[in-house]
């Protein structure tokens, strides 16, 4: 890391994401006096949250598909570095991480290599989400609830023209709304879980709803959307099948037990041109984990009061610390910028990240994945999409082996070793063989990825050359 | 959706064309890849090493389903990759 072409960038903090999250924490540490990079591998600023029709399609009336959208456009004007993808963190025990990062058109050949070695470190990079496989999955006209969302606000493309929302979690909510106002039929939305749960999760102390009552009249909006349009909300009931030949022409829905089992009996089809799915969402951990940060029981990064990893110098904000929403997000930026350009929180600042942070476990409480679901896996389902591995294939290498290794039942099936390097099923496999293997030896292994992006060979080999030139 | 009834209003953009396996499609300048596709009426672009059609899953960079070649060069996650006037777009053998 010495040599002459190469500059080492040291600003005092680097924020990775321009989400809600780090949006907050550069403006934050900027406003206490630190030099600050914000960058985000995306071509614009707003995370997954503001998603937003690009500069070079303006709208006039973008705001009646967010919220807080006049936060964004105040939090918008500081300079961002966009288009550039962090792909490796080089760990340092006793300091932040150096940051290698790409600047260019996504997957492009000719990016600029940019190193950081930052005083402090906040990282911002959000979650992704988590969908449970269901036999079709893989057919096209399947789609993340996210998919939907980010194709009807960043392109005004609805994904479909009758559309069924499936899952579990509000998240489903804002879907049908954009859907809807992007022009799509929205045939219904799905909730595994059934209304005793989500009664207990939402309203067991009603003071949390007033506390947090920014979150409950947004979700109140999404409600009165569905009503208007007349759109059925079922709880207790999840789509089991997609069927159709090359794309989705319909899908199979099944009432469910509390345990999310389906309930013998209870199937019909309904015929949908798409289905959008989506049962929560995984903290995108993989620069932490470089960067040698501890993880908690869910895998989100460990964060004390101020956003302060198990890593000197190092932060974390936003749903990589466990999900809990845009609010939280913006909350726990504020924190966790200023503690990393050496300032400290007010108690109001903290406290109102306490009351978020409620809202998160409710979250759980009412819409956490439940075991039932590999009821609706047949032995032929996929359940990695990029190897093609089938739930059979993952039952039939556990007991042909007798390991209970996941690295290596992971490299006899092949599952999760595909291009998406684990983040789609990740979660399922390890799920899948912790059952029958009677348990893992070392579970929570698939978050450890070397590289946080794909690169090509031919930038890795000029980035090296430029270091040593 | 067409912009004369989408409530958000956007903006005026330029049309770009860009050749998907030798046809031209027609789409929004600041569009990706796969809106681009998508906003053809293409819900599948790609095959997997068993035949199973692929197009957008994710739509946020994640999946890696919806792969295409861009000018030459293979693996470009349509989702994220912003569409130019004249791109040339290929769909086969990618990984
Ligand atoms: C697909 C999707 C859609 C969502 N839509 C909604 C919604 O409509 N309403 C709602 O209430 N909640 C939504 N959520 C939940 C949402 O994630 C949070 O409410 C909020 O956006 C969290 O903010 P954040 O700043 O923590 O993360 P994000 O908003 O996810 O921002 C993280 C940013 O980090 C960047 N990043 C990640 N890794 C790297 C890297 N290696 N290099 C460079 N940059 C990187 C990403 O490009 C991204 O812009 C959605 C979540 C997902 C996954
Ligand atoms: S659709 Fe998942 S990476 Fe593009």
């Amino acid at each position: 890391m010495s040599a002459a072409g190469m500059t080492v960038e040291t600003p005092d903090v680097l924020v990775v994401g321009a989400g809600p999250a780090g949006l907050a924490a550069a403006d934050a540490a900027r406003n206490a006096g630190a030099r600050v990079v914000l960058l985000d591998a995306a071509g614009d600023a707003g995370g997954q949250y503001w998603r937003h029709l690009p500069a070079e399609r303006p709208a006039a009336n973008e705001r009646i598909l967010h919220h807080g959208w006049d936060r964004f456009t105040a939090l918008r004007g500081q300079e961002i570095l966009t288009d550039a993808q962090v792909w490796l963190a080089e760990r340092h025990d006793d300091r932040p991480p150096t940051l290698h990062v790409l600047v260019g058109p996504a997957d492009g050949r000719d990016r600029v290599p940019r190193t950081f070695a930052p005083k402090a470190l906040v990282l911002a990079t959000g979650a992704y989400e988590r969908t449970l496989p269901f036999p079709g999955w893989d057919l096209p006209g399947v789609f993340t609830a996210g998919a939907a969302q980010a194709l009807a606000k960043s392109e005004r493309v609805a994904v479909g023209r009758r559309v069924l929302v499936a899952g579990a979690g509000p998240f489903l909510l804002p879907v049908a709304s954009s859907l809807i106002r992007t022009g799509a039929e929205v045939v219904g939305v799905l909730e595994a879980n059934g209304w005793p749960r989500l009664g207990r999760g939402w309203s067991r102390r009603p003071t949390e709803l007033l506390a947090t009552r920014h979150k409950t009249g947004e979700l109140a909006g999404y409600v009165r959307d569905l009503a208007r349009h007349r759109i059925p909300y079922r709880a207790a009931t999840a789509v089991v099948a997609a069927h159709g030949a090359g794309q989705v022409s319909s899908v199979t829905v099944a009432r469910l037990d509390p345990r999310w089992a389906p309930i013998p009996g209870t199937s019909r089809d309904i015929s949908v041109d798409a289905v959008c799915v989506s049962h929560g969402f995984v903290p995108r951990v993989e620069l932490a984990v470089s960067a040698g940060c501890g993880l908690d029981a869910y895998g989100a990064v460990v964060t004390d009061h101020d956003g302060r990893t198990t890593v000197p110098g190092v932060y974390a904000a936003g749903e990589i610390t466990g999900i809990g929403g845009a609010d939280l997000a913006l909350a726990e930026g504020v924190v966790a910028g200023l503690a990393a350009a050496g300032a400290t929180a007010s108690d109001a600042q903290r406290r109102s990240l306490s009351e978020n942070q409620r809202f998160a476990a409710r979250l759980e409480a009412a819409h956490g994945i439940r075991p039932g679901w590999v009821g609706w896996l047949g032995d032929d389902t996929t359940v990695c999409r990029c190897e093609e591995v089938t739930a059979g294939d993952l039952r039939a290498g556990a007991a042909a082996t007798g390991s209970r290794g996941l690295r290596s039942l992971r490299l006899s099936t092949r599952a999760g070793l595909g291009v998406c390097q684990g983040r789609v099923c990740g979660r399922t496999v390890e799920e899948l063989l912790h059952r029958h293997t009677g348990g893992l030896l070392d579970p929570g292994r698939t978050e450890q990825r070397p590289l946080a992006a794909f690169v090509r060979l031919g930038e890795l080999a000029a980035a090296e050359e430029q270091e040593h030139s | 959706m067409e912009t004369q009834y989408d409530p958000v209003r956007p903006g005026e953009t330029s049309p770009i064309t860009i050749i998907v396996d030798g046809t031209p499609v027609r789409g929004l300048n600041g569009q990706t890849v796969a809106g681009v596709l998508m906003g053809a009426g293409r819900l599948a672009w790609r095959t997997t090493r068993n035949g199973r059609p692929r197009g957008v899953f994710c739509g946020i960079g994640v999946c890696h389903d919806c792969l295409v070649a861009v000018n030459g060069l293979s693996d470009v996650r349509a989702c994220q990759r912003r569409a130019a006037d004249g791109d040339s777009i290929s769909t086969e053998a990618q990984a």
